[in-house]
């Protein structure tokens, strides 16, 4: 093996399997199963209706196939809806986590005691289908910020996720997103009140461990006029030989002047060498840019996952609204990706920047796909994307499939496209300078990326850094 | 679905008649077809081949089948539609050659069905190879009404020094269908500059469906060029397949100006390394005018490069939709591909969509592909006419350059000055 495969093909470092006590309701999906999640979440009628409406959809519709991806069938028979570490319902204080929870959290390098806090960071800790602690909620409560569980918003705060959930990504929006509406359990919610800068970065942490489950997380952030927030997701899960299912929904709403930076580190477990194992991505995130001078931020870096199906989006309603996607994805091993975005421009002067950076080592298969919008009324509206691909070895492949539909004749929409190999003589130039294949492959990397990367959160871009290096390892020979 | 009936329907009533003298080969390739176009019935907007091009207009009207005319033009009808009137040129009525307008070269270059009946080699071993029928359901049915094309073939290290004109008229007076087939065969080293036309005596809506296959030899070149002027009320789905040997060299040109919807998918083949591939395209439409072009450019053989130019100029209601895919196959190392399409608004009612593609499975590649969709500059205008241009005229003058960048491509002079007029007077309609 050269030493650049070696450098590639790294382990998973977060595979491990926390040995915990847990619930899990029997694999199947039904009516009841449905019943069962929303009792044990203690919802409200109108959320369990909203359930089963999207449940009795969910029936009609049937698996999409159009994306670049190959894998056999899943049978959601055979998957439980609901797995959850067995331990008291409510937490008042950390004491009261299972201190295995607070382990295993350590582990990933997400510390939720507090005293250990990554500084200016609130975390969101999810387990399976529930979260087990949610850290900073007094100090943010301060200034008005609400950043719970979404099943605990569910209950304290009906009125808010009444009014907007399912308003961005509609509970018959497409056939996870219908999954994901019947059988969600949990994820975050977040509410910035108006005027109010969050003074710390939220984050969550999505951690699978139970085997046969898969995650079903829904995430609602609405940022209030004038307001801003900057909101972070981790995730991983353990090695496993099968294949879990990870269909998440995320939904952003943005009122006048209000602004959502939204950033993603997936890291979910990408199988092994021959593609056995690994999570299915199958994801559907959208941001409403609902108010004037609105704007919505993607930033994803995407590592893991045997399967990614995910194009965050931005719909941009309000006159003068911003919408922006920056995005690594890395295939390398078997993996399969099919990522991009979708930028609806509906108001005045409405802006999209796209930033798209693929890149493809061992037998991956990375897809870049987007749709640019812009529609009659978008008057002055403007796109500019840019996707570039990169390829490392000759089994792997990059494909990039933009879509573009303009109504508007006084629009301006620009779109380009690069592939190319990872440069000889860049690697040639470093390696006579002193570096080793690795460090001099690590460096172009992180160099192409580099436009990505300056978009996230201080503390996550060295984050992304190190896991672009693990990912890659061993892939350059 | 009761129109894809009716299509079979002629199908079998012309295969028990007028075609029933044809070799058995040819009888098995047209059966294939019409087996193939009636499992696939008309496309639907749900397929993603189609997804911005309705063929309702087509499918739900009612065309039958082309009758030779009973009337021959005369030299002076067609004289609108010459380059020169040297060098060698086939004409075709209704999808029926003229040969009294025509000036072929013994089998070489001369109408498909002459060839079929007197020289039949080269043609059963190159017809149908090239162009898909799979998933292609006009291609298919062109394939069953496999009659009538022109035949072009030029021999080893022969060259052809005047272009070969290729021109099929419409007459435009009834509802009618016809399906030219042409085939062109470059043998090794051989040159040749071939200009094939569509166009109308007549007013008319009308129905063509053609299907042109290209074979080019090892070492071998040929500059093609496609000008789609049909009526404006005709309706116009082509394709064009090539497919290059080593070291070959296409320059494929094409101009759409005309018709009421009008479909060209255009395939290129590069099977041996060392090819080069220019495509060349412009649409310019208006009125209620539909154009939708979809290339492959499928590099299935290491060291070729293509470099691909679609600019569509877009006024009043029209809708220009472009996709343009590259391919790179395992293997196809080394691969230069660069593929643009620009596209301008001229007016707030027109509309573009534009899917550039690129499906890579080699490493050791450049490929790279840009797309723009917007209006003329406002510095650019703005320049003009702080030097004295009227804002009109000015604006004539942009929209001029951006088509003029394409047809500057175009080797031969005669042809480019004429797409040049067609232009100017567009523009100053």
């Amino acid at each position: 093996m050269t030493s650049i495969e070696a450098h590639v093909q790294q382990p998973y470092k977060y595979g491990f399997v926390t040995d915990i006590e847990s619930e899990v309701v029997p694999a199947g999906l039904n009516e009841d199963v449905i019943r069962l999640i929303s009792a044990k979440k203690g919802e409200p009628e109108w959320m369990l209706a909203w359930r089963l409406k999207a449940y009795r959809n969910w029936l009609k519709m049937s698996e999409p196939h159009w994306p670049n991806v190959k894998y056999g069938p899943i049978d959601y028979q055979a998957i439980s809806y609901y797995a959850a570490p067995k331990q008291k319902p409510k937490l008042d204080s950390l004491d009261q986590v299972d201190p295995k929870l607070v382990q295993t959290f350590e582990k990933l390098g997400i510390p939720i005691e507090e005293q250990k806090r990554l500084t200016g960071v609130a975390v969101d800790a999810v387990f399976d289908s529930v979260s087990v602690a949610t850290t900073f909620q007094a100090e943010l409560a301060k200034y008005g910020v609400i950043f719970m569980p979404i099943s605990q918003a569910i209950r304290e705060h009906a009125d808010l996720v009444q009014q907007y959930v399912g308003t961005v990504v509609p509970y018959n929006d497409n056939f996870f997103a219908a999954l994901n509406s019947a059988v969600f359990t949990d994820g975050s919610f977040v509410y910035v009140p108006k005027g109010v800068r969050c003074p710390l970065e939220l984050s969550t942490y999505f951690r699978i461990n139970a085997s046969s489950t898969g995650q079903f997380e829904r995430t609602l952030i609405i940022a209030d006029e004038g307001s801003y927030v900057s909101y972070l997701e981790g995730c991983s899960a353990p090695m496993r030989d099968e294949n879990q299912l990870h269909a998440a929904v995320v939904e952003l709403v943005a009122l006048d002047r209000a602004t959502i930076k939204y950033s993603t580190i997936q890291n979910w477990y990408p199988g092994d060498e021959e593609g056995k194992g690994g999570i299915y991505n199958f994801v559907t995130k959208r941001g409403k840019c609902a108010g004037v001078n609105s704007k919505i931020s993607w930033t994803q870096v995407e590592t893991g996952s045997a399967i990614t199906w995910k194009y965050p989006g931005c719909i941009l309603q309000g006159d003068n609204s911003i919408g922006e996607f920056y995005s690594v994805a890395v295939t390398s091993r078997k993996q399969q990706a099919d990522t991009g975005t979708k930028m609806i421009h509906l108001g005045k002067n409405t802006r999209s920047t796209i930033v798209s950076k693929g890149i493809s080592a061992g037998r991956g298969q990375n897809t870049y796909r987007g749709l640019v919008k812009i529609m009659k009324g978008a008057e002055g509206a403007r796109n500019y994307s840019q996707c570039d691909s990169m390829l490392i070895g000759d089994k792997c492949g990059a494909h990039t499939f933009p879509y573009i539909d303009v109504r508007n004749s006084t629009a301006i929409m620009e779109h380009e496209a690069s592939t190319s190999k990872i440069g000889e003589d860049q690697i040639f130039y470093l390696r006579q300078r002193g570096l080793s294949a690795e460090d001099a492959v690590s460096m172009i990397v992180n160099g192409f990326c580099k436009e990505v990367f300056k978009e996230l959160p201080m503390e996550f871009a060295v984050e992304a850094t190190r896991l672009l290096g693990i990912s890659l390892e061993g892939s350059v020979g | 679905m009761a129109h894809v009936e009716q299509l079979v329907g002629s199908y079998r009533a012309w295969a028990a008649n007028g075609a029933s003298g044809a070799p058995s080969w040819l009888k098995d390739l047209r059966e294939g077809g019409i087996a193939r176009f009636h499992d696939l019935g008309f496309p639907n907007m749900k397929q993603e081949a189609w997804r911005f091009t309705s063929v309702a207009p087509i499918a739900e009207g009612s065309f039958e089948l082309a009758q030779p005319p009973a009337r021959t033009p005369k030299l002076d009808d067609i004289r609108p539609f010459l380059l020169f009137e040297t060098g060698y040129r086939l004409v075709f009525l209704d999808g029926f050659f003229q040969p009294s307008l025509s000036t072929p070269f013994f089998d070489d270059i001369q109408s498909l069905a002459h060839v079929v009946a007197h020289r039949q080699d080269l043609v059963r071993q190159h017809l149908g190879t090239y162009a898909a029928t799979q998933d292609r359901p006009f291609s298919a049915l062109n394939t069953a009404f496999v009659h009538e094309g022109a035949f072009v073939h030029v021999p080893a290290k022969a060259t052809i020094a005047e272009p070969i004109q290729l021109l099929f008229l419409a007459s435009g007076a009834k509802q009618v269908v016809s399906h030219p087939r042409n085939l062109v065969v470059i043998e090794r080293e051989a040159r040749a500059s071939i200009v094939e036309t569509y166009a109308s005596l007549g007013q008319g809506p009308y129905w063509t469906n053609s299907v042109t296959e290209v074979v080019v030899g090892e070492g071998a070149r040929v500059d093609y060029h496609r000008v789609q002027r049909e009526s404006e009320r005709a309706y116009h789905v082509a394709t064009t397949q090539t497919h290059q040997g080593r070291d070959s060299t296409v320059h494929l040109h094409t101009v759409a100006f005309g018709a009421a919807l009008a479909r060209h998918d255009i395939g290129a083949v590069m099977a041996g390394p060392g090819g080069t591939l220019i495509l060349n395209g412009l649409y310019l439409l208006a009125g209620q005018q539909h154009a939708d072009h979809h290339t492959t450019i499928d590099h299935a053989a290491d060291h070729c490069e293509s470099h691909e130019y679609f600019n569509g100029v877009l006024d009043e209601k029209s809708r220009g939709v472009f996709t343009g895919r590259i391919i790179v196959r395992p293997g196809a190392q080394k691969t230069d591909s660069k593929q643009t399409n620009n596209n301008l608004l001229l007016s707030t009612d027109a509309h573009a969509d534009s899917q550039p593609q690129l499906e890579i499975y080699a490493d050791d590649v450049k490929c790279t592909h840009g797309s723009t969709v917007g209006p003329l500059d406002p510095r650019a205008l703005f320049y003009l006419r702080s030097r004295g241009v009227g804002e009109a005229e000015a604006r004539r003058l942009m929209t001029y350059g951006f088509a003029a960048e394409i047809l500057g491509r175009m080797d031969v002079a005669a042809l480019r000055a004429e797409l040049d007029r067609i232009v100017r007077d567009r523009l100053a309609a």
